[in-house]
């Protein structure tokens, strides 16, 4: 066994896992506290790309450009895509997901749907049916760690997912907001009779979700240099298989079962073949949930749930 | 009495209406397009059985049509010099579905709600994959082209629509016969009866095992026939025929139609199907011809061809909003909803204990 490739592959597994560790705590956070699979997040992420992709260029900055001026206009991207992502997050919640609460559960999961073919095909007439090319702002030397090499871009990629994740976990565990959207996670009604505005809670979720997801998006289109209308889709899949392998609802499960699915994603690919990533993917999800039916770090729900 | 009888008659009208469609519609584009989305009725059908009257989410319809529509084009095709029958084919394919419903259901038994939605997701996925990635086996990228057409009785079918067009009616007709004895068999009320309280129900002594995944199984079965008939149309079948699309525009047909209405999900298929294949598609020709009549230049420019999707999807936003329990929903389901909040009650128990206590508890 090649050793070195092994931990090559590791290493972009977690970059790559890390990526859909953020993208899955969206999916995990609204689950939570909706129990709703929000399909339309993986299209608010790859929206997030294309927003910052329409930043960047309207800010003119290429990577010839001098470095302040680079990180500026990274800073102002990063904030604004977030915020603008953040409040679409919101907008989608308010018209397509709220005035179907206490329906039928299929009815908000078709909307879900609805706005995510809506979203994709909006991506598509704004920035054509082809992947296109994102600015190579951070420049990308190699480190070499013995045989190993790790790329500056990979570092940036998974500390600072592990920024927000951190960042994230401090906001849900430590403030009087995160503690307001952990109760309504946990018994609405309770938490309604506590005081707690639920609406305001329920939109503060889905902007914190989808603004996770649109500094994913901003995050991959540096890494990946390009990005395309149809990349949401496949995305948000995998995304949301790493919840439910985590354990929906719970945000280190989330970002567990990305770890875990961006490793069985590089490892197929290097020892099985690109192609069949998606069907192992999916053969692990089956196999750990045949097991843990609730994920692995699901807790035990009572029969009813 | 009278309004049951208006129903009956324009039924009669409807019937008729389809029946003899191909005599005074000769546009064979048309019939072609009734039969297409009369596979989708059959589809529709089969996940209803799943979705609306065992109440199990299933997000991966489209592997069981996609198991469905290979075993007859490699059975009756250049592909392994093989020239099966279409008729005992096209059962046998339903059977081998059904029997892929009951393997795959097999694993998402413990599973509940939403885990059982992202299992089935993920099946409805590697299905496909599965077809595209042996290329030796089933044809990879370019499918399994030259699918034989059926003979009836040395008809030839050809590619006429108008004869597969009559054949989805029967066996349609035969399907909603089958389906709705199904539904008030034995094994049809435990289904609605797990839907409604799986513990309720196995406290009844129904087998939750062999009830589920007889639901998969029937469910499947339907898609079996939609996919023999449906390759053996078009004469050629692969992998990107059976993505994620499918599967959804099935369930959204089930939903928009009615969940468990058997008669509902036929009508919430047909309005989905016309609307996405003919009404989105001619929007741009009638949009045109609009802004030439009132001179108005700007009708003329739309192309809304580019804008399927998002029509679509809007559609499905808007109509949900408008009928969340569907356009014709099964009086059970109407009754579930004037109940108040019943799917958030359950939430509420998530805990140990039930927090707001049943009535009468305080005795």
């Amino acid at each position: 066994m090649n050793w070195v490739l092994l931990v090559q592959q590791l290493i972009n597994g977690l970059s790559l896992g890390a990526i859909y560790a953020v993208i899955a705590l969206g999916y995990t956070m609204v689950y939570g506290i909706v129990e709703l699979i929000n399909f339309a997040h993986g299209d608010v992420y790859t929206a997030g790309s294309f927003v910052a992709l329409a930043l960047l260029t309207g800010l003119g900055v290429t990577g010839h450009s001098a470095a302040a001026g680079i990180v500026f206009a990274l800073i102002v991207a990063f904030l604004l895509t977030m915020l603008i992502m953040g409040t679409t997050g919101v907008v989608i919640e308010r018209f397509a997901y709220r005035p179907l609460r206490g329906k039928p559960r299929l009815a908000p999961l078709l909307t879900a749907i609805g706005v995510s073919f809506s979203i994709e095909n909006l991506l598509q007439i704004w920035y054509g049916p082809s992947p296109v090319p994102f600015p190579q702002l951070v420049p990308n030397p190699f480190f070499a760690l013995g045989q190993i090499s790790v790329g500056q871009m990979q570092l940036v990629v998974i500390f600072s997912s592990l920024i927000m994740m951190l960042a994230l976990h401090f906001f849900v565990q430590g403030t009087k907001l995160g503690k307001a959207m952990r109760a309504t996670a946990q018994d609405w009604m309770a938490a309604e009779i506590m005081g707690i505005d639920i609406n305001k809670t329920i939109a503060l979720t889905f902007f914190i979700g989808s603004l996770l997801a649109g500094a994913a998006g901003v995050i991959t289109g540096l890494y990946y240099g390009n990005v395309w209308f149809i990349n949401g889709f496949r995305a948000g899949l995998i995304a949301f298989t790493a919840a439910v392998l985590g354990g929906i609802g719970n945000t280190t499960g989330a970002a567990l079962g990305g770890f875990v699915i961006g490793f069985v994603e590089v490892m197929t690919a290097q020892y099985v073949g690109f192609q069949w990533a998606e069907v192992t993917i999916f053969s692990v999800l089956i196999l750990v949930l045949v097991f843990r039916p609730t994920g692995i770090l699901g807790q035990q729900l009572s029969e009813r749930a | 009495m009278a309004r049951r009888a208006a129903r009956f008659v324009l039924l009669l009208l409807l019937g008729v209406g389809l029946v003899t469609l191909p005599l005074w519609d000769h546009n064979a584009g048309h019939i072609s397009n009734a039969a297409d989305a009369a596979v989708f009725v059959l589809l529709a059908l089969g996940l209803n059985i799943v979705v609306g009257f065992a109440g199990l989410l299933d997000l991966g319809y489209a592997a069981f049509f996609a198991i469905g529509s290979y075993t007859y084009a490699l059975s009756a095709s250049p592909f392994y010099g093989l020239h099966m029958p279409f008729w005992p084919m096209m059962i046998l394919a339903a059977i081998i579905a059904g029997v892929f419903g009951a393997l795959l259901g097999f694993p998402t038994l413990r599973l509940r709600g939403d885990y059982l939605a992202i299992v089935t997701l993920g099946f409805g996925e590697i299905v496909p994959t599965v077809f595209l990635n042996l290329p030796k086996y089933t044809g990879g990228t370019n499918g399994v082209p030259g699918i034989y057409q059926p003979t009836l009785f040395g008809y030839q079918f050809g590619y006429n629509p108008t004869p597969y067009y009559y054949t989805l009616l029967v066996v349609i007709a035969f399907s909603v016969v089958a389906i709705l004895r199904l539904r008030d068999s034995r094994l049809g009320r435990a289904w609605l009866a797990i839907r409604e309280d799986e513990i309720a129900a196995a406290s009844s002594g129904i087998n939750l095992t062999t009830t589920k995944l007889l639901a998969f199984s029937f469910g499947a079965f339907f898609s079996g026939f939609a996919g023999a008939l449906y390759v053996a149309k078009l004469g050629i079948v692969s992998p990107d025929q059976f993505n994620f699309t499918v599967s959804f525009t099935v369930l959204a047909m089930v939903v928009l139609g009615g969940m468990g209405n058997v008669f509902g999900v036929i009508a919430g298929a047909a309005i989905l199907y016309l609307f996405q294949t003919l009404f989105l598609a001619d929007l741009t020709q009638w949009s045109h011809s609009i802004g030439v009549a009132w001179h108005m230049p700007l009708l003329t420019q739309l192309d809304f061809v580019s804008l399927k999707f998002l029509l679509y999807g809007l559609g499905l936003i808007l109509l949900m909003l408008l009928r969340p329990e569907g356009l014709f929903p099964a009086r059970r389901i109407r009754l579930l909803i004037a109940e108040p909040q019943h799917e958030t009650l359950e939430s509420v128990e998530v805990g140990d204990e039930p927090i707001v206590a049943p009535p009468g508890a305080d005795a």
